[in-house]
């Protein structure tokens, strides 16, 4: 972020303060991809189901074992809200900010929830298209963001 | 006695004694310890039903119940023998789902007489952000960072009323619904809670006011939020047939059910549920067996206590209820049907979690064994059949219909 003020209804992203990643070993290459600024969803390479958030087994067919498949940075906005009111102090300078949640195409519904960026509050709809910004937290961190497309 | 499939608990136990503290924002219960409070709600239901703490021998909780201890809580107010103690797991979901499971343990032989128990103390912590990664030291309902959460946090999702707010945004997107809708919940709780002395919020709320209201995760504004209270509340159930010798007209167990689809599953903290429930509550299969357990159908309840963390949840909990079809809550409250006393399933007489007091879901089974003894402040004429549903939110949901006898 910059350090220039936001117009009142400019999005703003959560405090990087308040952002820590935590990967187990089933999540850790989706976030060793994002921080090199690339999206890859895992897929059963028994039955072809993408499943995400990263786990375990496979909901449909339980195998364990899974490809990472990479997929463009685009999607539509499933549903979303936009926060204006912070719940921690820490959130303070951070709203608005507005959580989407966007619907990957092409992946069974591979849904990637992230923060709108580039775009007023009122700019945000379900259905809108919308492109991954990366955004870096700190070396090694980094989270995926979305912005009209 | 072995039994036919199908045959459940139905009927088999009674909840035959209600009691709380009075209930205070948050914050105000102090100095009084959380167990202090857990134990006064307690003595009070057991007052209630005629019975004394020496009858009890068995606790049936969910969410923070007693923080899981049960063994202070036997100690320090002299529980003689504790024969069963459990507790769903999960968070709101649970609340009439405890009472079920007291119902099952009474059932099953396990125990004879079981109380089921909220006690909320948000001095130190609030659930409001209960899914943040960073609360005060201490603060037992804040979220660590997870492999899972890592998923959500990022983006800001860090509280219940932003979560719901995104389901609540795709159910507008369906549907059609309006801040309206959500409105009128509000309304019509609120008025229902200007007639009672224990509820917090007792001024007239009106539409002006509601829009004036500053919005806190869109499409959610202040008045769509429930309020921040301690208390506790405690519910005493024991066998059907003892109920009958004791102080109150039982309050039959008809039914109970928890649980919830597979891929409901964490809901709210990972967003990924298929489209068909994701504008929902969760609580559709619960409703369905809670239903065939009974006999019994959403024309048969006489009026609806709905766990109302958010006023929208009040609608999706309508349509998985049956009470009608199912994107259409919005045009059912509009038309007048969940106000008390003439609409058509009054919901929430009590106040709710949004104007009386939010003690995680307690408040509403309270109120249904009030309106099933007759002697609720807004009673519903002739009331025989009462439901009671625990929190939307991540599996279980859960519910009760409970009957006079
Ligand atoms: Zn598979």
């Amino acid at each position: 972020m910059t350090a220039s003020p936001a117009p009142a209804e400019r999005l703003r992203v959560p405090a990087a303060d308040l952002i820590r990643l935590t990967p187990d070993p089933w999540t850790a290459p989706f976030w060793e991809a994002a921080a090199e600024h690339r999206l890859v969803v895992p897929r059963c390479t028994s039955c072809g189901t993408f499943r995400f958030p990263p786990s375990p087994f496979c909901w449909r067919c339980q195998a364990q074992a899974v490809e990472w498949v990479e997929r463009p940075g685009a999607g539509t906005v499933y549903s979303f809200t936009v926060v204006w009111h912070p719940v921690l102090p820490d959130l303070a300078d951070s709203v608005p900010y507005a959580p989407a949640v966007v619907e990957l195409p092409d992946t069974d519904h591979v849904r990637v929830v992230g923060a709108v960026v580039d775009a007023d509050a009122s700019d945000v709809k379900i259905g809108l298209p919308v492109e991954l910004v990366w955004r870096d937290v700190r070396a090694g961190e980094t989270v995926p963001t979305w912005r009209p497309a | 006695m072995p039994r036919c499939p199908g045959v459940t608990l139905k009927d088999e136990a009674a909840i035959v004694g209600v009691g709380a503290t009075p209930y205070y924002k948050r914050g105000r219960s102090l100095p009084q310890t959380p167990l202090e409070l857990a134990g006064k709600a307690t003595l009070a239901a057991l007052d209630d039903a005629g019975l004394a703490i020496t009858d009890v021998d068995g606790l049936a909780l969910y969410s923070v119940g007693l923080g899981g201890d049960t063994s202070l809580f036997a100690q320090t107010l002299g529980i003689p023998e504790v024969r069963f103690t459990a507790m769903l797991t999960g968070g709101g979901g649970g609340a009439a789902g405890s009472v079920g499971l007291a119902a099952a343990a009474i059932d099953a032989g396990m125990a004879t007489c079981v109380v089921s128990l909220m006690t909320l103390q948000q001095a130190a912590s609030r659930f409001g952000a209960s899914y943040a990664p960073r609360g005060r030291p201490g603060a037992q309902y804040s979220a660590p960072p997870s492999p899972e959460g890592n998923f959500i946090q990022p983006a800001g999702l860090m509280a219940p009323g932003q979560m719901f707010a995104v389901i609540t945004q795709r159910h507008m997107y369906r549907y059609g619904t309006q801040r309206e809708h959500l409105a009128e919940v509000a309304i019509s709780t609120r008025e229902n809670a200007r007639r009672r002395p224990t509820a917090l919020m007792r001024d007239e709320l009106t539409l002006d006011e509601y829009f004036a209201a500053r919005l806190i995760a869109e499409p959610l504004c202040l008045f769509d939020f429930c309020l921040e209270c301690d208390g506790a509340v405690a519910v005493v159930t024991v066998s059907a047939a003892r109920a009958r010798d004791l102080r109150h007209p039982p309050v039959l167990v008809t039914a109970s059910a928890h649980g919830g689809h597979g891929r409901w599953g964490q809901a709210i903290t990972w967003m990924g549920m298929p489209d068909e429930m994701f504008a929902s509550s969760g609580h559709r299969p619960v409703a369905r067996r809670l239903y065939e357990m009974a006999g019994l159908g959403p024309a048969d309840v006489d009026v609806a206590l709905l766990y109302d963390h958010f006023s929208p949840m009040v609608l999706l909990q309508l349509e998985d209820y049956g009470f009608c079809p199912i994107g259409e809550s919005g045009p059912f409250v509009a038309d007048g049907n969940i106000r008390w006393p003439t609409g058509s399933l009054p919901v929430n007489t009590h106040g709710g979690n949004l104007s009386e007091a939010y003690i995680i879901g307690m408040t509403h089974v309270k109120e249904a064994v009030e309106q099933l003894r007759g002697q609720a402040v807004n009673q519903v004429e002739g009331a025989e059949v009462a439901l009671v549903t625990g929190g939307p939110a991540s599996l279980p949901t859960s519910s009760l219909l409970l009957r006079a006898a």
